[in-house]
């Protein structure tokens, strides 16, 4: 007989009192948190991770980066299960070797999108429990996101927050990047100091409330020139 | 696996064999280390248990909780200039709104769409598995492929996943040699040739409106204000429809985007007084 507990919120703990006979089975999935963010301006991409490892009530590691560099121009975010953000990472970087050595050039970020979205769901039925965001630079070399859900489907966006606290995220960017529900403000185009700013402070609420998101921040900002790292503290409780 | 030979436990591909000759469906353990699924398309499964339920008996233990975009209001319909085709845009993971601006038209080629509701994955591949379908058609045999014969393509491949828990509403229009063209696919391998069509949890209120409003003799601009009210009111009374209102009209010379339109500013202008 299985339990009765009701839709609960990602990570929420168990209640410990008495609810009737529980079926307990292997599950192959865990929650590690993490949060993982993407914003596209002009010329470049920022790809930005807490470095908390989670699970329950416990932090197994607080340098544990979720951004994974893929090519000179494209960086993924993935969070959810950490053991198949390894493993998807492993696999995207034995394809990408493929189609290097196939066809004598590096993957385009479109094509790393759309490859990622056939490997997500050739495990439809048994899925990747990762939420993964792509940062990169496309053809033109204008910055380009692509975000996933954990079975493939995606789409190409300007920016995107993804895993634990996403949603607390998802609407502060709507409004400072996307101008929503802002009325007679003046558009102007994100610059990427700006971009970068923003991004720290997000990170900074982010901390202050989800219990997942913390230690430090991991960003990662793509132009032509290359791919640069900066790590900045967070909130460690 | 002693045991499990003597246990007298099947396999789940060997149940499907059952159902559906080998060689139909490709469902593994895990996918194959050295190809990684590229030269043939393969689909891992759960071991020993079934597929469809798999996911929810995941959900509730240790804070894990898979969520995949669903909910839509997509219609179709004919008239006298061709074929009329709306979606909203809105995604949602659970009761998270992961984009407002999702794209639920795939563009097959210039005089074919299809359109996506249902889970978001389960679409987008397909349809895609679909276009590249239609596409070696047109290159093998020299003439692009109909409606109806596109849209058969689709239905097979739904009827070689039943009962593993896809979700796909989708509807085939283009326009050949037999004129304009318009098929309701599902995940259940249905296929319907019809005039009109709405899919989704918003298809109800989609359908009133168009019901009520709809003439064979319309003109295209009043063809076009209908499908934009069938969308709008139903993303104003469906919690899963919303965003905006992508419109294709679909010609004798091929498909054209009508519009784009925010659902928000198009109610406040149907009901004015109502807020």
């Amino acid at each position: 007989m299985l339990s009765s507990q009701h839709f609960g919120d990602p990570g929420k703990m168990k209640d410990y009192h008495y609810t009737g006979p529980v079926e307990h089975k292997f599950s192959p999935y865990a929650f590690n948190g993490g949060t993982v963010l993407a914003v596209a301006g002009e010329d470049f991409a920022i790809v930005a991770s807490d470095t908390r490892l989670s699970e329950g009530y416990s932090i197994h590691s607080r340098d544990s980066p979720k951004c994974y560099k893929l090519t000179d121009t494209t960086v993924i975010g993935c969070s959810g299960f950490h053991g198949d953000c390894l493993t998807l990472t492993k696999i995207i970087d034995a394809r990408l070797k493929m189609y290097k050595h196939s066809n004598n050039k590096t993957m385009t970020s479109g094509a790393i999108a759309a490859m990622l979205s056939t490997i997500l769901y050739s495990r439809r039925f048994f899925p990747y429990y990762v939420y993964n965001i792509i940062g990169g630079l496309d053809e033109e070399g204008k910055g380009a996101v692509y975000s996933f859900d954990p079975v493939g489907s995606y789409q190409r966006d300007t920016y995107k927050a993804g895993g634990s606290a996403s949603a607390m995220l998802q609407p502060l960017l709507d409004n400072q990047i996307g101008f929503k529900n802002m009325e007679g403000v003046e558009h102007v185009p994100l610059t990427k100091d700006k971009a970068v700013q923003l991004v720290k402070d997000v990170f900074i609420s982010a901390a202050e409330r989800d219990v997942y998101t913390g230690d430090a921040l991991r960003v990662c900002v793509i132009t032509k020139e290359g791919i640069n790292e900066e790590t900045i503290p967070l909130r460690k409780d | 696996m002693a045991l499990f030979e003597v246990s007298g436990y099947k396999k789940y591909c060997e149940l499907r064999e059952q159902i559906l000759p080998a060689g139909l469906t490709h469902l593994v353990d895990r996918t194959n280390h050295y190809s990684f699924g590229t030269k043939t398309q393969e689909f891992a499964v759960p071991p020993g248990v079934d597929a469809s339920g798999f996911l929810k008996s995941c959900n509730h233990d240790g804070g894990v909780c898979i969520e995949m975009n669903h909910g839509t209001t997509t219609l179709a319909f004919k008239f006298k200039h061709g074929v009329i085709v709306a979606v909203d845009s809105r995604a949602s993971a659970g009761n998270y709104l992961d984009s407002t601006d999702a794209n639920k038209v795939i563009e097959i080629n210039a005089y074919l769409l299809g359109t996506m509701s249902g889970s978001a994955a389960d679409c987008q591949y397909w349809e895609r598995l679909l276009a590249k379908e239609c596409r070696l058609y047109r290159l093998r045999n020299n003439h692009r492929i109909s409606v109806a014969a596109a849209s058969k393509l689709l239905s097979n491949m739904m009827v070689g996943y039943r009962g593993m828990g896809l979700s796909m509403g989708s509807m085939i229009c283009g326009w050949d040699k037999q004129g304009p063209g318009l098929y309701y696919v599902d995940d259940n391998g249905t296929r319907l040739s019809g005039r009109m069509f709405s899919t989704g949890c918003g298809n109800s209120y989609a359908y009133g409106v168009v019901d009520s409003g709809y003439r064979e003799d319309m003109t295209v601009e009043e063809a076009y204000e209908l499908g934009r009210r069938g969308i709008t009111h139903a993303t104003h009374r469906d919690a899963y429809s919303g965003g905006v209102v992508n419109m294709y009209h679909m010609r004798e010379d091929g498909w054209i985007k009508v519009c784009q339109d925010d659902v928000s500013e198009l109610i406040h202008q149907y009901r004015k007084g109502m807020f």
